[in-house]
């Protein structure tokens, strides 16, 4: 079961699809089985102290060692997430070696997301080569979007489960083959509490908040703004019919991070998105 | 609650060391930040009848709770941490390091064949 959220992997089904060849390939990739593959170095504290002269000869086939333990200590200094950790970071050599910049887009439901991959891939795409990684509990709504582009995009159905872990961005990118030299957009289920605790092995965490929501979600949701290097506040050319301090909002996310880098936009209007996109066309050349 | 899900999982992890039937868990020791996100409150209540029928029946239960502690980049002065995102109380500088509080580990278990 999901540390965190309680979803279960073993009634759980979790959908790779391929929306560009309408391909579906169904299966378990939640991670947090907790295969420690550690040997066990059993410290053997039995206390023996008297001598009696172990004459019972019960031969345990099996060649562990715990021939006259009574009592065995498991010295495991495990990370309760040790197994999304690692196959997180294998994922992040991969992006490196291929030169693939990938991004993990996390926010509430509704902040626009898909919006804003749609107009950023759009506007970019005769410069920068895109493929995409859709979350989402049900259907490839999102996906879709996006296949409508022209450009590769994966959905990743996780059932009941709330977040992307890397087990499944492993598998989803085995079957999206990114191009060398692009960018790679995950976008993580919509909820700004899970998906802070699962690394997908990503280049840079973007956090998206839009206008229509509460100045201090920073502080609400702080381990979310904690975890991302980007904030991306959208839907701006809302503010003026909105009782909505920005300043106010940023003031708040720099206190939960203060290395937070911000991009003001509207995917709706295109304001502001020039930052973004000078940001992501510097990210492949670095 | 995901403090279920997280006891689920810890008794999980704690099955895959039994190596044979005979075998129980009489002790397990968590390291549970304070900065974790994790509710220790929920987290017993629900210990109890979780653990009914594992490996983690009945077993001792310790859980360490480290407390928040963050490093000042600016003043290097080292300070308590209440809320991820509290300042410097020397400086008010937001930029740290956080030195303890979000652990999330099992640390050890004591394996009995009696």
């Amino acid at each position: 079961m999901c540390v965190t959220c309680g979803c279960n992997p073993d009634d759980n089904q979790v959908k790779i699809i391929d929306v560009n060849n309408k391909k579906a390939q169904t299966s378990h990739v939640h991670s947090h089985e907790h295969n420690h593959g550690h040997e066990h170095e059993h410290e053997h504290t039995h206390d023996h102290e008297h001598t009696h002269d172990h004459e019972h000869t019960h031969d345990h086939d099996h060649d562990h060692v715990h021939l006259h333990y009574e009592t065995k200590e498991i010295d495991l200094e495990k990370e309760i997430l040790h197994k999304n950790d690692l196959l997180a970071e294998r994922n992040r050599g991969y992006f490196d070696a291929k030169n693939i910049f990938s991004i993990n887009l996390v926010s509430s439901p509704g902040s626009g997301k898909t919006s804003l991959l749609e107009r950023t891939i759009a506007d970019l795409k005769k410069d920068i080569v895109f493929s995409v990684i859709e979350g989402d509990q049900q259907t490839t709504n999102d996906a879709d979007r996006i296949a409508a582009l022209e450009v590769p995009v994966i959905q990743i159905n996780t059932g009941k489960g709330c977040h992307l872990d890397s087990d499944m961005i492993s598998k989803a990118v085995k079957e999206l083959a990114p191009a060398d030299h692009s960018i790679l957009m995950i976008e993580n289920v919509g909820n700004l509490v899970c998906p802070s605790m699962f690394d997908l092995g990503e280049n840079t965490r973007a956090v998206i908040i839009s206008v229509t929501e509460g100045e201090d979600k920073p502080i609400k949701y702080p381990d979310m703004f904690y975890g991302s290097q980007i904030c991306i506040i959208n839907k701006i050319d809302l503010l003026p019919y909105l009782k909505f301090d920005i300043e106010k909002l940023k003031n708040y996310a720099k206190q939960v991070n203060p290395h937070l880098t911000f991009f003001e936009v509207s995917a709706y209007t295109g304001e502001g998105l020039e930052g973004w996109y000078d940001f992501l066309k510097k990210s492949i050349i670095n | 609650m995901h403090e279920l899900s997280i006891v689920t999982s810890i008794i999980k992890t704690s099955e895959k060391e039994i190596v044979d039937k005979d075998e129980r868990v009489l002790e397990i020791f968590l390291e549970i930040g304070k900065l974790s996100g994790i509710e220790i409150a929920s987290l017993n209540f629900i210990w109890e009848l979780a653990t009914k029928g594992t490996v983690l029946q009945d077993s001792k239960v310790t859980i360490a709770q480290p407390e928040g502690k963050a490093k000042c980049l600016d003043c290097d002065f080292e300070y308590h941490l209440e809320k991820i995102y509290d300042s410097c109380t020397k400086c008010n500088s937001p930029f740290k390091s956080i030195i303890s509080g979000k652990e999330f580990k099992i640390n050890k278990l004591v394996i009995s064949n009696r």
